[in-house]
């Protein structure tokens, strides 16, 4: 081979054509960290499919790592205090906030998203929006329902779902009297837990905080709550629950041990997906036998807590701007629906663009109820704003353990006046 | 080049061999150098004081100073003197964990040293396959803790549990028991995982010391008429003491720093009835990203460690003084 013809065969005729090196060959690595997903297609679409592509769009090399989604608050942690390591890390709830001195400006990117797709729904941008400056990419938000057994549910004297949470309790009372109770977490976890207690404030009426940012928990309306959860606790559901994490109930619920629980949408998926392995007691497809309907009203309404994801891109980054842009395309229309269509309803996107998308009319019926989930959804914090503070609060998952502690035998009042106690250390 | 000389051992013809000429002074220096003891001591230590520093020092220094400042994640925070500590004592769930942190090394101790002394006994008779049965012995404490933990959890699961499984097969109980799911129950199990871990560790260590003991003195008592309790309370147990009080000081450090087990097992919960000093210290610092309140929630075991081990290594002092 001669001088001319190495050079050929090696590119570097091309590079000294171009007079600099091709973006890629410049060894612009990206560092993805996210959750291990419930829906592993997703994981699957993003490592195979997208990042790939995203890496021939943009020029750089994606590196997407995947961890227990319960691990990734000391994550963060730790690389914002080293100073080192992911580029892009997901976050859930308003985590944003509490991160917001290592967050990047990513105005420019989430303003374009939601200016292409008709606006973010008010929790997606609550979440990561501090004043006018977004410290997050919105990315989906996950509706959570109340999946259930329609057989068991038709036994116990109910042919449609409950509508109040007094129909809950007394049919879950019948239900756990025939072995099949309400499987909740009252646990220290990520998602299911905040998305079941802090609703149950919501709908009778009480608040951790006030407009103004103050304690606002001390109040009757509180108790009622906590005395609502607990004859529901002790009545209706599988006691383990304490000990719960996210993926307990999940697998309870396959495996015939619960009628009902509080979730994404994951379990009908999995059902379906695995529907020669999940069966019923009877040797059917489990996943027939599902269906999903919205915490029933309390005194106050009927408020759930969907879960907004996003993608902070983190200061201490040399590679800012990559990030950013592989942001802005993951969210761009044509990409985020290949993620979106895999998913299967377990994100229900950040816009309202995401509910007229075809996805849905293929879905089964079951699962339809997840379209427009996210739009009664109140935001941790409420009814103050969900800033650092109110991520504060659910770190140290008080309201969650509110309702735990009565349930195993305090009394509600005393319950809620040490949740208040709590609450006033951190807002006041 | 050489030429031969005149003046050689035993009249032989000596060789003057052509040396290159070094610098006078160099060898004094080297010379004095080396000799000076104190320079020699400073070369010879100054890795293991850098790594020392880089690893102990720094880090607790850090700590220190993180627990007396408004510190939290991505914030560099101000001095705010032992605010952090007094927030923490006034804190409920930190009274819980503290209360926690006693008990579960109280127990988890008492459990390892007592079941750990006995398997000591038995394993230092003679019987068919003792070598296997000291080597197995040693798997729970070989195992990483986060794995054994996890395989414990699985048989604590509060819908699966093969633990209550065979109770209730067995006819010993009609409903589950809440292993993890009532506070409780959580601290045992995990005081339970804790002996089954840490007890091969007594056991060994235990086995050694007793293997020093001359059999001489054993004859000697049964010859003078002393039943087995007598032997092992005049004799063993008096020169396994200092050996035994070694075993504990560690185990205690070890146990009341204790968090990977906890955080498997249990993650503090259920509603914060499980946290020891360490996972709750976790919980607010790393997790909640509060690093000053986490910093000092984790030096409140500082002094209690140290009042702990200076006590034992004072006995042991004296143990060994008499």
């Amino acid at each position: 081979m001669d001088r001319r013809g190495f050079l050929k065969s090696t590119g570097v005729a091309g590079i000294l054509a171009a007079g600099r090196a091709p973006a890629f060959a410049q060894g612009t690595k990206l560092h993805l960290l996210r959750w291990v997903d419930f829906v592993p297609a997703g994981d699957q679409m993003l490592r195979q499919q997208l990042l790939p592509e995203a890496g021939k769009a943009l020029g750089v090399e994606v590196q997407l790592e995947t961890i227990n989604a319960n691990d990734l608050q000391p994550r963060i942690t730790a690389a914002i205090q080293s100073g080192s390591g992911a580029d892009i890390i997901m976050t859930l709830h308003n985590w944003p906030h509490l991160y917001k001195s290592a967050c990047v400006d990513v105005t420019d990117v989430a303003e374009g998203i939601a200016k292409d797709q008709g606006g973010f729904y008010a929790q997606a941008e609550q979440a990561v929006k501090d004043g006018k400056q977004y410290l997050a990419v919105p990315f989906g938000v996950n509706g959570l329902l109340i999946a259930y057994r329609k057989s068991w549910f038709k036994e116990a004297g109910a042919d449609t779902p409950p509508k109040t949470l007094d129909e809950y309790r007394q049919l879950g009372t019948r239900l756990k009297k025939k072995g099949h109770p309400v499987g909740q977490t009252l646990g220290h976890t990520f998602g299911d837990a905040p998305a079941w207690s802090y609703p149950m404030l919501w709908n009778f009426g009480a608040a951790e905080r006030d407009r103004q940012g103050r304690t606002k928990l001390d109040s009757k309306e509180t108790v009622e709550s906590v005395k609502w959860m607990t004859a529901f606790w002790k009545d209706a559901c599988d006691e383990g629950g304490f000990a719960w994490d996210d993926t307990n109930n999940n697998r309870a619920f396959l495996a015939g041990e619960i009628s009902a629980t509080l979730n994404g949408a994951s379990i009908y998926i999995a059902a379906k997906r695995q529907q020669d392995k999940i069966k019923d007691e009877h040797g059917e497809p489990m996943w027939r036998d599902i269906d999903h309907f919205a915490i029933p009203a309390g005194p106050a309404g009927t408020w759930g807590y969907h879960i907004p994801f996003a993608h902070m891109v983190m200061k201490y980054s040399k590679n800012q701007k990559p990030a950013k842009d592989l942001l802005k395309w993951l969210g761009a229309k044509e990409q985020f629906a290949k993620w979106f269509e895999v998913m299967d309803g377990f994100s229900a996107g950040s816009t309202k663009y995401w509910e007229r998308n075809p996805l849905w009319g293929r879905l089964d019926d079951a699962m339809k109820l997840y379209r427009t989930a996210a739009q009664a959804s109140r935001i941790i914090g409420w009814e103050g704003a969900p800033d650092a503070k109110a991520s504060e609060a659910y770190s140290k998952y008080i309201i969650t353990d509110m309702y735990a502690k009565a349930a195993q035998g305090q009394a509600a009042p005393d319950a809620g006046k040490g949740a208040t106690s709590e609450l006033q250390k951190i807002y006041g | 080049m050489s030429k031969p000389i005149a003046g050689g051992s035993n009249g032989a013809a000596g060789l003057e061999v052509a040396l290159p000429h070094p610098r006078a002074v160099g060898p004094q220096i080297r010379g004095r150098i080396l000799e000076n003891e104190r320079l020699l001591a400073f070369a010879l230590l100054s890795p293991t004081v850098l790594l020392l520093g880089m690893f102990i020092a720094y880090p607790f220094v850090m700590g220190v100073w993180l627990s007396l400042s408004s510190t939290s994640v991505g914030n560099i925070g101000e001095f705010v003197g032992a605010k952090n500590f007094v927030k923490a004592w006034n804190d409920s769930i930190f009274r819980t964990a503290f209360q926690n942190t006693f008990v579960y090394t109280f127990w988890a101790t008492i459990f390892k040293l007592s079941l750990g002394m006995w398997l000591a006994l038995l394993l230092n008779r003679s019987f068919r396959g003792k070598r296997i049965v000291r080597a197995s012995m040693l798997l729970p404490f070989i195992v990483p803790t986060v794995l054994s933990t996890f395989a414990w959890r699985w048989m604590f699961d509060p819908t699966f549990s093969v633990l209550n499984w065979l109770l209730y097969k067995s006819g010993f109980i009609v409903t589950k028991l809440p292993f993890l799911s009532d506070g409780t129950y959580g601290l045992w199990c995990a005081i339970t995982v804790n002996t089954w871990r840490g007890m091969p560790f007594f056991a060994i260590t235990l086995l050694a010391g007793l293997q020093t003991i001359n059999p001489d003195l054993h004859e000697a008592a049964s010859l003078d008429g002393a039943n087995g309790w007598q032997r092992f309370w005049n004799v063993t147990w008096p020169l396994l003491k200092p050996v035994t009080l070694v075993v504990v000081v560690f185990s205690v450090i070890q146990t009341f720093s204790d968090f990977q087990l906890i955080y498997v097992l249990t993650g503090g919960g259920p509603a914060n009835a499980t946290h020891l000093l360490a996972t709750y210290a976790y919980q607010i610092g790393v997790a909640t990203g509060l690093l000053g309140e986490g910093a000092a929630i984790s030096l409140f075991m500082l002094p209690v460690l140290f009042v702990v081990v200076w006590l034992q290594l004072r006995y042991l002092r004296r143990l060994e003084g008499a």
